[in-house]
This record gives structure tokens, C-alpha cells and sequence, in this order.
């Protein structure tokens, strides 16, 4: 850590009124990065340390393991599945909310956040409540020989449900700003619908939408909670990837338990790459009109 | 923005709105109201029962009560890591503010083995505390350090706009009418955030409140002690107690809207404190 060189606001040396004493910015700054060092920056050292402790080669064995190849693939099915279908959702929404006027929309908005504001272990049960062997569809599902709960199904829709809100929540904002001006000007130059939407608008939210599907995939990947309740844990078979960690962690299996962490907090640091790559393009969008 | 649909020249709404109103219903509400209908067939003394047994009563304090102080963490340090990322300049500061929102990406089982595996006795941060005594994983300690993680972006993210938005001749006026920088903060700046403050430690808070994964790895997960309302949620449904799990879920899910409830009306009020 070194010491702050310049400050926001002190533009010249003596504007002492309005900044802090050197030493009380060096002071600041320590303890802001210290905390910063408990909480975030010496935890996510430790999972690559933890995951490379055994040298390169245990890695590699780690994660070659038949159990954690399936899990990968069954986690890269989930946000296959999850993660469009909240895209077109997002988009649909964001387009009846930011272009049109109609009574109710606050409350809309307000049930599209809905799954942020649910405890991931009671967006699990619900389903468990509904697909489940004593749930409302249970008997049903059992007569016709189909498996919802404790398996891939259930663990997709369990996924959607917690990763909702993520890109319609990215786009309302963000197409609201925009108004429909240029919309309505294709429309009156003779562009069809489906014309004004995908050469107008799409290139307009684009990067809105890549930072909302980001951040959709991170939390449909590193998903825990909600996935656990409707998983049921059969190895090789209904084990994502973040509950292979924490199989691999029960059985004290610590090495291979941070091996696959590792992957997931690779994808959160690419996440927040992309993110802030996109959280930049987005403002200078909004600038520029 | 008031847009009116009488000169709405765009397509699109009937089948946008409908789409949108039946994915909601289907993915959200419904699953939703199917955890109501189950407690509205448990009869009232057997929910007060299973939702007052002294148990469940412990998991709440444990729950909130942790929650309760890893919110006021984030709310003191959010605020002074706003201020530090927007005021200050040092090297590598565009990096420091991308990883704040690390907990928003990492998933919460790697948070939580981690965290579990820094602050055990022999961990790197845990051997120091343990020579002082301080005994963090496996202890409700734990769980303050978990939820404190998961919370973190939250104030930072609220009260960092508000700082960056913030007029430095309002600092400038308090400081020729003679006020120290401590006064200016105190009197004339602390205001001016008091309402991002509360709303990120009420986002915060109500996250905590509900999270899993990052805490049952550090928690030792001891009844009464240091076990938290979800997993208890969990054990009862790995005992095919559904009738309990959903009574539980039920108290959890209507203290999860009145914080969301809460949590609408301070923004409301820091807008019009904005304006």
C-alpha cells in the first residue's frame, strides 16, 4: 500500500478546508484497504493459494474427476437453459415498462425484484413445495414417472427463480433513460416492428444487456442455497458445481474442494472484468445523449 | 419520465406485457403462493408451536442478531471505503473498486469455504486472532464474519453516488464560516448521507437475514448457539418435516417484506432528500 498522492478536491495546495490533513488520509485510506484486506482481498488469495497448494498436477487431478466433469456439465446446462430464457424475459419486460405508460407499473417493478428480497433456501422450497413427492403436482408427477425435484429440472428452475430480476432490472433503467425518440422516429421512416427493435434499440442496450446477462450467469453458475434444497446431492448426476465443493469440503477433501472453487472464482473475477468494462460503456452511453 | 400512450406509435405492447405478466406468474408468484397455501393448511396453534419452539426462537436471535451487526460493520467502514474510493487517489484504486462488488460475484460456497479456511485457528488470519484469544470460525463470530462479507457492496455501493454527487462549495462555505473538517463532516456532510447510509445497511441487513451459503462453513452450525433460521429450514426438510420447514419459511418470507417494504420507503425518502 502507498500513501494517496492527490486528492479529488484539493485542486490547489492550499485548499485546506475542504480536504483532510495528509496523515488523515494516509490514516483513512490504511484502514479502508485494511478492512478491504480482511474481508475480500486475503479471502479470495486463499482459494487460488488453497487450490495450487499441491502443485499444478494435484490441481489438474482435482478437477478431472468423472464426479466434478459431471457437475460442470450439469451447471453449464443450467445457465444454458436459465439464462436465455430471463434474457427474453428482460427484454420483453423492459420494453413494456419503458415504452409504454400503464397504471400499476411501480408495483410491477417491485414484483420483478421479488426473488432478490426471497432467502435462497425458501426460493428452493417453494418448488419443492409444488413439484415435490408430497407437493400439489407430487402424486401426478410420480404416476407419470417424472422427476422434477432432485433433479436437473428442478434444479433449473430454481435457478431461474433466483436469477430473475438480474438483466430485467439492468434494462428498465437504462431504456427508460433513453426514452423512445429514435423508436418512434424509425417507426415514422417506414421500419417494421422487429426492424426499429433489433437495428434501433438493440444496438442502444447492448451493453446493458451483456452486463445484465453477466451477472445473470455468475449467480446461475455460483448458485447455492436455492439449488441445494431441490438438488438432493446424487453425486454425478444432480451435483453442480458448487455443491461438489461442498461435498468435497465435507470430506475433507480440501485441496480438490478448492480446485473447483478456483474455477468459480475465476468466472467472478472475469464477472466483474466484463462488468466494469460494461458499467464504463454504459455511462459514456448515457453521456453522449 | 411521463410518457403518454396516446401518440405511442410502438408496437409491441400487448404481447411484451402478456409475456412478461405470464413468466412472472409461473416463475414467481405461483411457486410463491404455493408456501401460503401450505401454512394456511397448518392450523394456528400448530404454526405459533413449531414457529416459537425454543430452538427455532434461537435461530431468529442468532440470525438477526448477527445480521443486525454486520450490518452496522458495513455501514461504518462502507462509508469510509465510499469515501476513501471517491475522495483519495492511490495506486491501484480502479482495481480496489472493481473488487468490492466481489461478493455480488463470487458464489457463496466458495465464499464460505474460504472464509472458513482463513479465520480457522490455523488459517491466515485466524492464527493472529487466536493468539489474542479470538476464536472466529466455527462460533457465532463466524457467522458476523460471513454475513459481513456478502454485505459489503451494498453501503459501499448506496453511499459512494451520494458522495460523488456531493457539492464540495457546501464544504468550502462550512470551512470559511470557520468549522474544522471534523465539524464540516459532522454537521453539514454526515446529514447528507444519513440516508444512502441507512438504505445500504437495510440492503445489507435484509441479505444477511437470508443467506446460506457463506455462513454454514464458518458457523459450526451448533443448535442455539450458532445456528441460523435457512439451515434450520433445511434440516427440517431433510426430516421430511415440511409442514415445519414451510411455518419457518412463512415468518422468514413476511420479515423479508417488511424489510423490503422498509427498505422502499428510505429510498423514497433519500430521493426526495436528494432533491
Amino acid at each position: 500500500m502507498s500513501a494517496p498522492t492527490k486528492t479529488y478536491s484539493a485542486k490547489s495546495s492550499g485548499n485546506h478546508g475542504i480536504t483532510e490533513p495528509a496523515p488523515v488520509r494516509w490514516i483513512l485510506t490504511a484502514i479502508a484497504l485494511g478492512f478491504l484486506a480482511l474481508f475480500l482481498f486475503v479471502p479470495l488469495a486463499a482459494v487460488f493459494s488453497q487450490a495450487f497448494e499441491k502443485g499444478l498436477s494435484v490441481y489438474l487431478t482435482a478437477l478431472k474427476d468423472q464426479d466434478t466433469v459431471a457437475a460442470i456439465k450439469l451447471t453449464l446446462l443450467v445457465a444454458v437453459v436459465a439464462v436465455p430464457l430471463n434474457l427474453v424475459f428482460g427484454v420483453a419486460a423492459s420494453w413494456a415498462i419503458a415504452k409504454f405508460s400503464f397504471p400499476g407499473k411501480n408495483l410491477l417493478i417491485s414484483l420483478i425484484d421479488l426473488p432478490f428480497s426471497v432467502s435462497p433456501v425458501i426460493s428452493g422450497l417453494i418448488y419443492v413445495l409444488i413439484f415435490g413427492r408430497q407437493g400439489w403436482l407430487g402424486p401426478w408427477l410420480e404416476v407419470h414417472d417424472i422427476k422434477i425435484i432432485f433433479a436437473a429440472p428442478g434444479i433449473i428452475l430454481a435457478t431461474i427463480f433466483v436469477t430473475f430480476p438480474f438483466i430485467a432490472r439492468e434494462l428498465i433503467p437504462l431504456m427508460e433513460s433513453q426514452g423512445r425518440d429514435e423508436e418512434e422516429a424509425a417507426m415514422v421512416l417506414g421500419a417494421s416492428g422487429l426492424q426499429t427493435f433489433f437495428r434501433v434499440t438493440l444496438p442502444n442496450i447492448k451493453w446493458g444487456i451483456i452486463y445484465g446477462v453477466i451477472l445473470c450467469n455468475a449467480r446461475a453458475m455460483g448458485e447455492f442455497g436455492a439449488v441445494s434444497v431441490v438438488s438432493g446431492h446424487i453425486r454425478g448426476t444432480t451435483n453442480t458445481v458448487p455443491l461438489q465443493v461442498e461435498i468435497l469440503y465435507n470430506e475433507y477433501n480440501y485441496t480438490a474442494a478448492f480446485a473447483v472453487a478456483s474455477l468459480l472464482a475465476f468466472l467472478a473475477l472475469v464477472t466483474l472484468m466484463v462488468k466494469t468494462i460494461a458499467e464504463w460503456k454504459v455511462q459514456r452511453q448515457l453521456k453522449e445523449q | 419520465m411521463a410518457l403518454s400512450n396516446k401518440n405511442n406509435v410502438l408496437p409491441g405492447f400487448g404481447p411484451t406485457m402478456g409475456y412478461t405478466l405470464l413468466y412472472l406468474s409461473l416463475i414467481v408468484l405461483l411457486p410463491l403462493s404455493a408456501l401460503t397455501f401450505k401454512t394456511a393448511g397448518l392450523s394456528w396453534h400448530d404454526f405459533v408451536a413449531t414457529v416459537s419452539a425454543p430452538r427455532v426462537l434461537a435461530s431468529y436471535k442468532i440470525t438477526f442478531g448477527a445480521a443486525l451487526a454486520a450490518a452496522s460493520i458495513n455501514a461504518v467502514f462502507g462509508v469510509l471505503v465510499a469515501w476513501v474510493l471517491v475522495r483519495y487517489h492511490f495506486p491501484g484504486r480502479k482495481v480496489v473498486d472493481s473488487l468490492v462488488d466481489l461478493p455480488f460475484a463470487l458464489p457463496t460456497a466458495v465464499a464460505g469455504i474460504t472464509l472458513a479456511t482463513v479465520y480457522s485457528a490455523n488459517g491466515w488470519i485466524g492464527r493472529h486472532l487466536e493468539a489474542h484469544g479470538i476464536k472466529v470460525a466455527f462460533t457465532p463470530l463466524g457467522i458476523i464474519v460471513a454475513m459481513t462479507f456478502i454485505g459489503l457492496p451494498f453501503v459501499v455501493r448506496t453511499v459512494q453516488p451520494v458522495i460523488e454527487e456531493l457539492d464540495t462549495e457546501i464544504e468550502e462555505a462550512s470551512a470559511c464560516l470557520g468549522a474544522n473538517r471534523w465539524q464540516t463532516f459532522r454537521r453539514v456532510l454526515f446529514p447528507l448521507l444519513t440516508p444512502s447510509v441507512l438504505t445500504g445497511f437495510a440492503l445489507a441487513f435484509a441479505r444477511a437475514v437470508g443467506e446460506y451459503g457463506s455462513i454454514i462453513f464458518i458457523a459450526g452450525n451448533i443448535p442455539m448457539v450458532s445456528e441460523i433460521t435457512p439451515l434450520l429450514i433445511i434440516t427440517k426438510l431433510e426430516q421430511y418435516d415440511y409442514q415445519g420447514a414451510t411455518a419457518i419459511a412463512t415468518v422468514m418470507l413476511v420479515a423479508s417484506f417488511i424489510m423490503l417494504l422498509f427498505i422502499n420507503l428510505l429510498q423514497k425518502w433519500s430521493r426526495r432528500y436528494a432533491d
